[in-house]
């Protein structure tokens, strides 16, 4: 059976849950084999396992992390040549795309970014214009190299041996154009990430200014989830830029969505359409946002989301 | 300082998309066309070093005959000249055959740096920074908030996950901008009348010598299954606050299980 690669993200010794989710795709086309670039993979291999990991390959070298993309689509295009994969899963983060991008070039293969589902044939399903269309389509030449939305799978268990296989780490002169001098991490605290949180609360204009967002902040961490933001926000600057969630931000699929304040400007729904359930409490009842809502109350934010996080307080007894 | 700075007319936004039932590729016809937002920003930042360290900016679009628009619009911004690549053979492109006509054209037309916006708001793949870079052979600095040049050297501050890299690289590169990095500024009145006389030129893809057999449709390495509409969302509750409507709002979460 031919291998499935999949690129790992993981922050050092965590492997994130998109990893997992990748995983429980890859099993369905062939023997998954996860990629595993710097420090960390011996730490990583048992979660990997539980997965259906039959291998990790391993480049360990720091210098993978050293310098933007290239070193990891020069590794991946490496095995494919030497392995022929059925198929190159990646996260669909903004760094995975460009991975698979590079990666695509160096292989003569087929991209498609921002899967939500692979079904048979390897046909990928994507939502695009902001959701409003469903497109299936499909790699016809190369190594199908696919990169998946994350939290657009359920994760689900499979033994896997999780072999560790050191590969090698040599990064190439023409892989080191851009180098990583330094790395600055922006409050998020204790959140889970925007694009993996299985809840995100995310406020908007009507939030009114950034000291308000410590209420959203606050119905967050209630319910253990990320915070969002509008564009609006993000723009006022109420709310740091990388919380954006909409057109021309973060694409979020969680399991629930807030939207506290938000008016739902296409330029929002684009970015969380596809979330499974929806909540919204918004004072103007024609905000398009109730469109999708689940469920909606109409009212004034500042008194409904105190009433809420004491009633979730209650329920979860703390 | 040779700035190009590539530029996509895309459907508005706020118009309904949709793809042609027949090849399953944009339907450009059925919506507005401007210029892609992000690509507002590329453009700003493009002048803004252009006027800091000297040199010229071109634009550089692929797209149909309808694109000289945004082209017109896009120098009446203020840069200095255009290369619009217009050819029948182009339409159908995946993002990978886009790649491969848009860094030829560079490759003739040279450059210091290229920038991009982040991504563009019809595909919103976001590679065609990572695409342009390892085609050319330059260092990809995408995703950038913040651009300093001193030199040859550029640096940038990378958007991520968590907050910023900081990444250094030389000259010649590849650059793609978020809309955090500048406020895009509004063509004058002079600038408007300015941008008439601006030279354009013209590309077929025979004079920039590009093989058809790479590009267009046919030449993509993905292709379209099928694709329809999303059925809309089953209508839900929503409730007027009545003093109560953070406590009924509790009551779904628990009812759903979320709490």
């Amino acid at each position: 059976m031919a291998e499935v690669l999949v690129l790992a993200e993981h922050s050092g010794e965590t492997v994130k849950k998109v990893t997992c989710e990748l995983l429980t795709l890859a099993r369905r086309f062939g023997e998954p084999a996860v990629v595993w670039t710097g420090p960390g993979a011996e730490a990583g291999a048992g979660r990997l396992a539980e997965f259906g990991a039959a291998k990790v390959y391993v480049a360990a070298g720091q210098e993978f992390d050293d310098y933007v993309v290239a070193p990891k689509a020069e590794l991946l295009a490496a095995l494919v040549e030497a392995g022929s994969p059925a198929a190159v899963l990646v996260a669909s983060t903004a760094e995975g795309r460009e991975v698979a991008a590079r990666l695509a070039v160096k292989t003569g293969s087929g991209l498609i970014t921002d899967a939500v589902g692979i079904g048979d044939g390897m046909v990928a399903e994507q939502s695009i214009f902001g959701g409003a269309i469903v497109v299936h389509s499909r790699v016809t030449a190369g190594t199908p190299i696919i990169a998946v939305r994350p939290n657009a799978t359920t994760p689900e268990p499979a033994p896997g041996a999780a072999e560790i296989v050191p590969v090698g780490t040599e990064v190439s002169d023409a892989a080191k154009g851009a180098r990583v001098t330094g790395r600055v991490v922006s409050e998020g605290g204790e959140r889970p990430e925007l694009t993996e949180a299985s809840i995100v609360v995310s406020g908007g204009r009507g939030v009114g200014n950034a000291e308000n967002f410590a209420l959203i902040e606050r119905l967050a961490d209630a319910l253990g989830a990320a915070v969002g933001a509008s564009r609006a926000a993000t723009d006022a600057g109420w709310y740091p830029h990388q919380f954006q969630v909409g057109q021309t931000g973060k694409m979020v699929s969680p399991q629930l969505y807030l939207a506290v304040g938000i008016s739902g400007a296409i330029q929002h729904r684009a970015g969380m359409q596809t979330s499974k359930t929806i909540m919204v409490i918004n004072k103007d009842a024609e905000a398009p946002i109730f469109e999708l809502a689940d469920f909606g109350v109409v009212g004034d934010l500042f008194s409904v989301v105190p009433q809420l996080i004491d009633g979730i307080q209650q329920r979860s007894g703390s | 300082m040779n700035i190009v700075v590539c530029m996509k007319q895309v459907p508005d936004t706020a118009s309904e998309r949709t793809l042609k039932p027949a090849d399953s590729t944009l339907d450009r016809e059925s919506a507005d066309a401007l210029i892609n937002e992000l690509d507002e920003y590329a453009i700003e930042e493009g002048l803004r070093l252009a006027e800091a360290h000297g040199g010229e900016v071109t634009i550089l679009s692929m797209g149909p005959p309808r694109a000289t628009e945004s082209i017109r619009k896009a120098l009446s911004m203020g840069a200095d000249k255009a290369v619009h690549l217009v050819d029948d053979g182009l339409a159908g492109s995946d993002a990978l055959a886009t790649s491969a006509a848009i860094a030829a054209v560079l490759a003739a037309i040279g450059f210091d740096l290229v920038i991009l916006g982040s991504e563009s708001t019809d595909a919103r793949m976001g590679v065609l920074a990572a695409l342009l870079a390892e085609r050319l052979g330059v260092p990809q600095l995408s995703f950038a908030s913040k651009v300093e040049i001193d030199g040859e050297a550029i640096r940038i501050h990378r958007l991520t996950e968590y907050g910023y890299d900081q990444v250094e690289a030389s000259l010649p590169a590849v650059l793609s901008v978020v809309e955090k990095i500048n406020e895009p500024r509004y063509p004058s009145f002079k600038g408007i009348m300015a941008a008439k006389k601006k030279p354009v030129e013209t590309l077929s893809l025979a004079d920039a010598g590009i093989d058809p057999a790479r590009v267009g449709l046919a030449a993509s390495a993905t292709e379209v299954v099928s694709f329809a509409k999303r059925p809309p969302r089953q209508a839900g509750t929503i409730v007027k606050d009545e003093g109560d409507g953070g406590s009924k709002a509790a009551e779904f979460l628990a009812a759903q299980k979320f709490i």
